[in-house]
């Protein structure tokens, strides 16, 4: 080996490093970063006596400073937690189980049901918001007649119209839209788990449900990482679902304004609110920093635990 | 790799071009809220001038309403808009004119057709220059069920007394829902509900102006009866209201499942085309008989220009058109419940827009109390006032709080008299 | 595999039972939305839960539908749009993680973060100065412009979920490749790409979303209609028709239609892809 690190031939520029990174480099550079930057710039100007001025902090100050603006501000981070944690609580052990039941050997119909289960994940918002809202309507009467079925016509209320149930309802929209994520990533990475490893346990006993819990699950640990992580930068971005469904005012009385409805507002304004270009960056600005703590979580303190097989 | 690259974007330039028109007329594209009128435009207006017009084509570019600031404005900001704009009345077009993004059109020919009040909403507030031509104001008032009422025996009602002794003959009646009205999408609640009965009760410009000087604020009682009275529609809007989105409110009425709607004129052309019994319209009751009447008669809708549009003289010959009382005859006839701004009157064939426009007569007209000057703020007022109408309505805030709510969000940014 | 203790009647049977129980809530709005479409108007509001009797069947509104837009051509922008978009995506993607996850590089954890930070901040924050861009460059109003952004917005995803997936290949394979004289491009498409086939998969799909459904750049940057995808389409649809619901539900039911034959041919390769991937 020393031979061979010392000849000059053998340690050239690795050029192929390089090609392997340049297109995904230059495409994400130019469409996505710089644009991005140019936004993130805003957030330190704002407009003083028509012309743009740098400002510092002072954007920051009035976000967190003024009542108003912190008063949306942190009405919109505890509902987006909220989001968040129905999607964690919810969405993914259901996405887990689902794709655990549809990995079980020789099972009839899998293509069926995955394709049935994948299917909402498909649909646009639009289609989802509009479906979703005739259901709950209690206009049209679906849910109403629905749960008159299984005698619980009394629970019913217009949920996606008060204030404490209309997040929740929303958030439930979403689980049900999005399971199809959490399913088909777990699922390949059940599948993708060696028929020997499977046999080795069934060698010792070890089947069903504790095969799951002992074999399984601890193999498709980072997959289950990434999925969580997924859920989290996604739910911190969410935006169209809730804006579909209850409006970009996220109505009733801001109960189902999170940062990406308040961001949007801001931003690009509704109806007479005209957009702020700068306090829209700051709480861009603001929304990137809390996804890159949890993202940076993720990578340092979970992910390098995490361990890892190569099969 | 670079060759795989430039031949998918190649091949994705090609399948994209190959389907845009390249003609030799200067084509104008309009941008617009109004997808509804897709149609009207398509059939009746874009023909009706590039005949008289050659040489210049139109096309009609509309975006979903509740997209329509947003993207116009992003567009504007990057050059990319059409060449005329469809122009929401006072502080957001007003903005765009600040921003230099319209053209100001005060000396265009055609605006001799406009008063100075059908062009306040598009003029700056010094009434000096005017920055859209003004096509069409909306007025509230209250749609109802003719069947229903002769069934019921109701006659129209003229005073808030006999508008809720109407109300409850209806809901002892039980075939019909009182009021179709729902709070779900906010702005209704606003604009159906508070602005359509509001103007009695703050006595139309009046109240208006003395809100803007601050010689009044939205604590007192003319301002706060509204929502008293709004919060007394509860018991007789449908069942689970407060999900009850506007095209639930649309459907319900017209399938006849509801007696009396709130409205705006602009449902007209739907409704008339959609309902399958007569109906009648009155405007907002006043509070006691012989009372001066108020009715909000609010400019909806104008069109300006680009400022970056490449076309400014083909631009202007179209505004000039739509300034024309022969725009005006086809708008307000091909729309009705969009009543021309022109000063040369327009005669309309359908009922129910008379109707509408005769209360012009009696009534005292006057303009959405949100819409100038108390909007330019951060709390928006008029966004603001939607949340509180739903609120009342919904019970989560009194009246008190919603109006000391708004006030107090006012006062974070506006300071009167300046 | 036959003498597995764990394939008994009674369990296959629950599972079923969940699995049909699932499916059942899955399908049930897109089920809803079909059947009303083919009803009049008045059957949709008194009966909704009713599938369409000869007494209630109706076509008005696909009649409306297909006379009023042009759907059809809608629905190939958005096939275009997507399919190139996936493409660009997976190569690119898939060449960046392989040089993250095998190669040793000053940079290589700063490269990491920075191509990571696209994944947390949505691309619409900079939509003002990708318009502008794109109007500087002329792609406004084509589809290159979209594809141009649903390639950035993907790739950062990608590699994520790809160089997860390169890390587990293993090195011995590589190593023999490399001694066997294969040059890093080969290791990489013949060696490293057939292993990673269903996380491709995965990413395909996870990149065909959010570009199918997308609202917000067709609208910006090619809302013209020569250019307009399925979902703007519906969308305007839907503001224009909004109390026709005979037109919306028809509408919808279309808009379905397509992205569910997508996804069955895109399912055949990405299931083949993970049982590839598993028995390898």
């Amino acid at each position: 080996m020393t031979d061979i690190d010392t000849a000059p031939i053998k340690r050239p520029i690795r050029w192929h490093i390089g090609v392997f990174l340049a297109p995904a480099f230059v495409v994400y550079t130019a469409i996505m970063i710089l644009p991005l930057i140019e936004t993130l710039r805003l957030s330190f100007y704002n407009t003083v006596d028509g012309a743009s001025t740098f400002v510092g902090l002072a954007n920051y100050q009035v976000l967190f400073g003024e009542q108003r603006w912190s008063h949306d501000f942190w009405n919109a981070l505890v509902n987006n937690l909220i989001f968040f944690v129905i999607h964690m609580c919810v969405q993914n052990p259901i996405g887990i189980a689902l794709a655990a039941l549809l990995s079980v050997p020789k099972l009839r119909f899998v293509a069926f049901y995955r394709t049935a289960i994948f299917l909402p994940t498909l649909l646009s918002f639009v289609i989802v918001g509009f479906i979703w809202k005739l259901i709950l309507s209690p206009i049209w009467g679906v849910a109403p007649w629905l749960m008159s079925l299984v005698g619980a016509k009394w629970m019913f209320a217009p949920w996606l119209g008060q204030s404490g149930p209309a997040l929740i309802a929303v958030s439930l929209i979403s689980n049900w839209q999005y399971i199809g994520i959490p399913m088909m990533l777990i699922y390949a990475a059940l599948l993708s788990i060696p028929e020997e490893v499977i046999e080795a346990a069934e060698m010792d006993g070890i089947t069903g449900w504790s095969q799951f819990w002992k074999i399984k699950l601890p193999l498709i640990l980072p997959a289950i990482g990434i999925i969580s992580i997924l859920t989290f930068v996604g739910n911190f971005n969410a935006f169209d679902l809730v804006y579909t469904v209850q409006g970009a005012l996220a109505g009733p009385d801001m109960s189902t304004d999170i940062l990406g409805t308040l961001l949007y507002r801001t931003f690009f304004g509704f109806q007479l609110q005209l957009g702020d270009r700068s306090m829209g960056a700051t709480i861009a600005t603001v929304m990137f920093l809390i996804i890159l703590a949890g993202v940076s979580f993720y990578l340092f303190a979970i992910q390098r635990r995490m361990r890892r097989y190569q099969f | 790799m670079t060759r795989f690259l430039k031949g998918m974007l190649f091949a994705s330039t090609v399948l994209a071009s190959a389907g845009a028109v390249h003609a030799a007329d200067v084509t104008l594209t309009i941008e617009s809220w109004r997808n509804d009128d897709l149609a009207i435009w398509q059939e009746k207006l874009i023909p009706a001038f590039e005949k008289a017009n050659p040489g210049i084509k139109l096309k009609f570019s509309p975006t979903a309403p509740t997209e329509y600031n947003a993207s116009l404005n992003a567009k504007l900001d990057a050059g990319s808009a059409g060449d005329i704009i469809t122009c929401r009345p006072f502080d957001a077009s007003l903005e765009l004119f600040n921003k230099k993004q319209l053209v100001d059109l005060t000396s265009l020919s055609g605006m001799a057709n406009f008063s100075p009040v059908a062009k306040a909403a598009w003029s700056t507030d010094d009434g000096k220059s005017t920055f859209c031509v003004p096509m069409a104001s909306v007025i509230h008032g209250f749609i109802y069920n003719k069947d229903a009422f002769d069934k019921l025996g109701i006659s129209v009602p003229k005073t808030n007394e006999e508008f809720f002794a109407a109300l409850d003959k209806i809901k002892k009646d039980g075939n019909y829902i009182p009021l179709a009205m729902g709070t779900k999408d906010l702005w209704e609640a606003a604009t159906m509900g508070y602005q359509n009965i509001g103007p009695n009760y703050w006595k139309g410009e009046d109240g208006r102006k003395a809100l803007i000087e601050g010689k009044e604020k939205l604590t007192d009682p003319e301002w706060v009866k509204p929502y008293e009275e709004l919060a007394k529609w509860k018991p007789y809007l449908g069942d689970g209201f407060e999900a009850q989105t506007y095209s639930d409110s649309q459907n319900l009425f017209t399938l006849g499942r509801a007696a009396i709607y709130p409205a705006g004129s602009w449902e007209i052309a739907l409704f008339t085309s959609q309902a399958q019994f007569k109906m009648g319209a009155f405007p907002p009751p006043v509070l006691k008989a012989g009372d001066t009447g108020y009715i909000s008669d609010h400019p909806d809708i104008g069109v300006g220009l680009n400022a970056k549009s490449t076309h400014q003289e083909e631009a202007k010959k179209f505004l000039t058109w739509v300034a024309s009382p022969e725009f005006a005859n086809i708008y307000a006839n091909a729309l009705p419940g969009f009543f021309s701004l022109n000063s040369t009157p327009v005669k309309m064939s359908d009922p129910l827009a008379q109707e509408f426009v005769s209360w012009r007569a009696s009534f005292k007209p006057t303009v959405r109390s949100t819409y100038q000057i108390l909007s330019r703020g951060k709390p928006n007022l008029e966004n603001e006032t939607w949340v509180e109408s739903a609120n009342v309505i919904n019970g989560t805030d009194t009246p008190k709080v919603a109006g000391e709510k708004l006030q107090k969000g006012l006062d974070g940014w506006y300071k009167p008299g300046k | 595999m036959s003498n597995r203790a764990r394939t008994s009647p009674i369990r296959i049977g629950l599972v079923h039972l969940a699995l049909s129980a699932y499916t059942l809530i899955a399908l049930f709005p897109v089920f809803l939305t079909v059947i009303n479409s083919f009803k009049d108007r008045n059957a949709i509001f008194r009966s909704p839960m009713q599938v369409p009797l000869p007494s209630t069947f109706s076509l008005v509104g696909y009649k409306t539908v297909l006379g009023q837009a042009d759907f059809l051509h809608y629905f190939q922008n958005s096939f275009v749009v997507t399919i190139v978009s996936i493409a660009l995506v997976l190569l690119f993607g898939a060449m960046a993680a392989f040089a993250l996850s095998e190669y040793r590089f000053r940079g290589n954890a700063l490269m990491g973060l920075y191509m990571a930070i696209g994944i947390m901040i949505p691309i619409r924050l900079g939509t003002v100065a990708i318009l502008q861009g794109m109007v500087a460059s002329g792609l406004v109003n084509t589809l290159t412009a979209l594809i141009l952004v649903y390639t950035a917005q993907g790739i950062p995803l990608a590699i994520f979920i790809l160089s997860e997936f390169m890390r587990s290949v293993s090195d011995d394979l590589k190593n023999a490749g490399r001694i066997d004289g294969l040059s890093e491009y080969a290791i990489f498409f013949r060696l490293v790409l057939p292993l990673v086939r269903p996380a491709m998969a995965t990413v395909a799909v996870f990149t065909m979303i959010p570009i199918w459904n997308d609202l917000w750049f067709p609208l910006i940057l090619a809302p013209s209609e020569e250019t307009k995808t399925v979902t703007l389409g519906s969308q305007i649809f839907i503001g224009q028709f909004v109390t026709n619901w005979n037109a919306v539900l028809a509408a919808l039911s279309l808009a379905i239609l397509p992205i569910l034959v997508l996804y069955v041919i895109f399912a055949r390769q990405l299931i083949r892809g993970i049982t590839a991937g598993a028995v390898k």
